[in-house]
């Protein structure tokens, strides 16, 4: 039986890829090993080695295509005494060939979806059609984009790249570094083009040291620059945690108010996909505890792009909070020559008068697919994306309550001492008597993330709790 | 005491890692009239005011930690004498004498010990925490060896913009042990960043000595593994100190990189004000007093060369007293922060 190449999953969160190049033509031969085509993912160019031997029989996907689906087959490996007409005689080939390892279950499982029916093939695809067909969903509009302004569809990688680029335009002291953000262009393409563009001067390369580059950026914030230091993913900031709080964080009160680091710290944080207990962890709970610091953490290419720009402007010490399935999926952002968005300021995601659902970062995942589901059920939730987790912006969630008197907070960190703990204590304290139900919040579960692909997705939140505990609080 | 000075030239020897080229340990040139009498007047202030900075925490005027510089006057001085304008400095907690020697105001580090409003850092930070920009001084940092990296960070802004000014980063024995030490090393060189880290070995971290901390105990080794050169020098001598100065920031500004000068020290006093320092002698600690302590080893050369007599350096004393006096006064009677205080500074 003819076996099916298919597209492989060549990052943990890659979910769809380009075929820039076939290397063997249909007809050749090939050996377990030989690499037979070279695949760009949303990080880089990968050459993909075949795992069993045959023909080629025929190239389904020709070279150049993009936006190819992992698990998609791409080509038809031939067997001994098998023929091009062979091919399409099954229903379906054997689903298998390169990558094996890497490509089941390599990516996060939608969470939509529950455990049992997402077997590791199904690896992001749309949710099945158990889940009503909802209308798209309208976001609010942002209050700080003006009215008819030219929305461009950009990722949040694109978004970041950009905010960075027009920030070191527009002032010679701002520079980024950290590990590979120059010559590798960024372990997360984040910081693409700035060496080119920029030079090694204010593009800088890094040894894998964190706890020294972070105390050498706020050194140097704290003689005037305003450096951007990547790390290459948050969880490598426990190694730097000192120098962000001890030293960016207090020196401006403790000196008075003369010296402070205007300096941020930026990078994936929180769960990826399938990276285990020491890479999947959201700091947003740790760091919002630090008088000193801002902490930002955007869900949209919008507010990553308005959000990232006023952290560099920013004369304190801001952790912008980022996060890897984002990065590669698109948002409207306007087309404005500098687009720069409020710290501390909350965006009321989608408008409603039944629940408030507050979320922030991938959370607000959860909380968009949630909505859409309620919506079938009748329910008008209103959504607010916090986008900034400290200062936090009150106000917005309260005046929220007050209209909805329900609250769900949605996040995917530890549940002790949360967000949405402290959120629920604020609401409880100064908004007790608009209250018509218990504030729930959805975390994370209480344990360090596990590996495997089922008990990964036990772990984090799903729609599914956010939409029982919608139903919990308005009494359905 | 003259024959105890003659002997510091020896104690400086160059540093070898072989990649030292270059590099040979200066000898201490003697002071003119002029230099001799500023470093002994500049000594002489660190010395009076640490001594009444810890006679006001026993009579409960400073609280929380005091960490005492006594002994260890000439390493910041000699240092501080071969800077130019606009080169920085940055140190740990046992940082009064590097702000009087940056020139900071003793009415304002006496009033930041006793917490007052008119403390350089408006009674909000305390003995280990004061800055000041004009004066280039970056504080004043509680974490040990933090300050290493950014000190080092101070550099690299200095060789960003292109100007011609060098950091001096300060940390002792025990901080030399901290891992970020040597992660800064590692980028300094690599970027050839100019800064000096000047490694104050007053052999006890805290209560540690440097036999029973260190595995290489001749911390100018310490940058070997990164291409750094460094020098012993004798930090008792002010001279050998302000020799090793100008070699070390000549080399920085010439671009050749950092530089490591371990200043071979002693601190009299306990770790901090609670330390009873029993893990030493106390005859050890008089010998240092009695035969290398920095501020004698210049009077007696002031006297010896009739630069001074006694009765002049008993007047430039009372000058000294007189300063320190005004300035713990100011701290006695200056007012606490005003409550409002609690809620300033903590973001722009």
């Amino acid at each position: 039986m003819p076996i099916e190449i298919l597209m492989p999953a060549l990052s943990p969160t890659m979910e769809e890829g380009n075929v820039s190049k076939w290397l063997k033509n249909e007809g050749d031969k090939v050996a377990a090993g030989d690499v037979i085509a070279e695949i760009e993912t949303d990080k880089a160019t990968m050459e993909v080695e075949a795992v069993d031997e045959g023909t080629l029989g025929r190239i389904l996907v020709a070279e150049g295509t993009e936006g190819v689906k992992v698990n998609t087959p791409i080509a038809v490996l031939l067997q001994d005494g098998e023929s091009a007409a062979d091919i399409g005689k099954d229903a379906k080939a054997a689903p298998a060939s390169t990558q094996d390892a890497i490509s089941d279950g390599g990516q996060r499982t939608d969470a939509a979806e529950e455990g049992s029916k997402a077997a590791p093939q199904d690896a992001g695809e749309a949710p099945k059609a158990s889940v009503p067909a909802a209308p798209a969903m309208k976001a609010a509009a942002d209050p700080d984009i003006p009215a008819g302004m030219e929305m461009v569809s950009t990722t949040v990688r694109e978004a970041l790249r950009d905010a960075m680029a027009e920030e070191m335009r527009r002032d010679g002291d701002v520079f980024v570094m950290g590990e590979e953000v120059a010559e590798y262009q960024g372990a997360y393409k984040i910081t693409q083009g700035l060496l080119q563009e920029f030079g090694p001067r204010r593009v800088v390369d890094t040894p894998i040291t964190e706890h020294g580059f972070a105390g050498v950026g706020v050194g140097a914030a704290m003689a005037g620059l305003r450096p951007i230091v990547e790390f290459m993913t948050f969880n490598f900031a426990m190694q730097a945690i000192d120098h962000i709080i001890n030293s960016a964080a207090k020196t401006l009160y403790m000196s008075g108010g003369q010296m402070g680091a205007p300096i941020v710290f930026r990078g994936p944080n929180g769960a990826a996909a399938r990276v285990a207990a020491q890479h999947s962890q959201c700091y947003a709970a740790w760091y919002s505890h630090i008088p000193g610091l801002k902490v930002v953490m955007p869900y949209t290419a919008a507010d990553a792009k308005g959000l990232l720009k006023a952290a560099i402007r920013d004369p304190n010490p801001v952790i912008f909070l980022e996060n890897e399935i984002l990065y590669g999926q698109s948002f409207d952002v306007p087309k404005m020559d500098d687009f720069v968005l409020p710290i501390g300021k909350a965006r009321i995601h989608k408008s409603g008068k039944d629940v408030t659902i507050v979320s922030f970062g991938i959370g607000m995942t959860y909380a968009v697919k949630a909505e859409a589901e309620l919506r079938g059920m009748g329910i008008d939730a209103e959504i607010i994306d916090l986008r900034t987790i400290r200062p936090l912006d009150f106000d917005t969630i309260i005046a929220s309550v007050k209209k909805t008197n329900r609250l769900v907070v949605v996040e995917e960190g530890f549940p002790q001492s949360s967000v949405g703990d402290h959120i629920a204590s604020q609401v409880s304290q100064r908004a007790f008597d608009f209250l018509d139900a218990p504030v729930i919040t959805i975390a994370g579960k209480d344990v360090p993330m596990p590996y495997a692909a089922n008990l990964e997705k036990l772990a984090l939140p799903n729609v599914g709790e956010v939409v029982g505990a919608v139903k919990a609080v308005t009494y359905r | 005491m003259a024959t105890a000075a003659r002997k510091a030239p020896a104690k400086t020897k160059p540093r070898s890692d072989g990649k030292s080229a270059g590099l040979s340990a200066p000898k201490p040139v003697d002071f003119t009239k002029d230099e001799e009498l500023d470093a002994y007047r500049r000594m002489l202030l660190i010395r009076r005011f640490e001594e009444k900075a810890g006679q006001l925490y026993g009579m409960g005027f400073i609280g929380g930690f005091c960490h005492l510089y006594i002994g260890q006057e000439a390493v910041v001085t000699g240092m501080k004498m071969a800077l130019i304008d606009g080169d920085q400095m940055i140190t740990a907690y046992r940082d009064h004498g590097h702000m009087l020697a940056m020139e900071l105001s003793p009415r304002g580090v006496m009033a930041e010990l006793t917490g007052r409003r008119g403390g350089l850092s408006r009674g909000k930070g305390g003995s280990m925490h004061m800055f000041s920009k004009e004066k280039h001084f970056y504080g004043g940092h509680g974490i040990v060896g933090a300050q290493v990296s950014l000190g080092t960070g101070l550099a690299f802004a200095n060789r960003y913009r292109g100007n011609n000014n060098v950091t001096l980063t300060y940390f002792g024995d025990g901080a030399a042990n901290q891992g970020q030490v040597y992660e800064s090393f590692n980028m300094a060189s690599l970027w050839k960043l100019p800064v000096i880290y000047i490694i104050e070995n007053n052999r006890y971290a805290m209560g540690t000595s440097v036999t029973r901390s260190s595995a290489e105990t001749d911390f100018s080794h310490r940058g070997a593994s990164f291409k750094i050169p460094g020098i012993q020098v004798d930090g008792m001598d002010v001279r050998a100190v302000k020799a090793a100065g100008d070699l070390a920031t000549e080399w920085c500004r010439d671009g050749k990189g950092p530089l490591i000068l371990e200043m071979q020290t002693y601190r009299y006093r306990g770790h901090s004000m609670s330390d009873p320092a029993k893990y030493r002698s106390k005859e050890e600690v008089q010998k240092m007093r009695s035969e290398r302590d920095p501020i004698e080893q210049v009077k007696a050369r002031l006297l010896d060369k009739k630069w001074a007599d006694e009765d002049e350096l008993k007047a430039l004393d009372k000058e000294v007293r007189d300063i320190v006096a005004d300035a713990a006064e100011f701290a006695q009677n200056d007012a606490e922060p005003d409550p409002s205080e609690l809620w300033t500074d903590i973001v722009l």
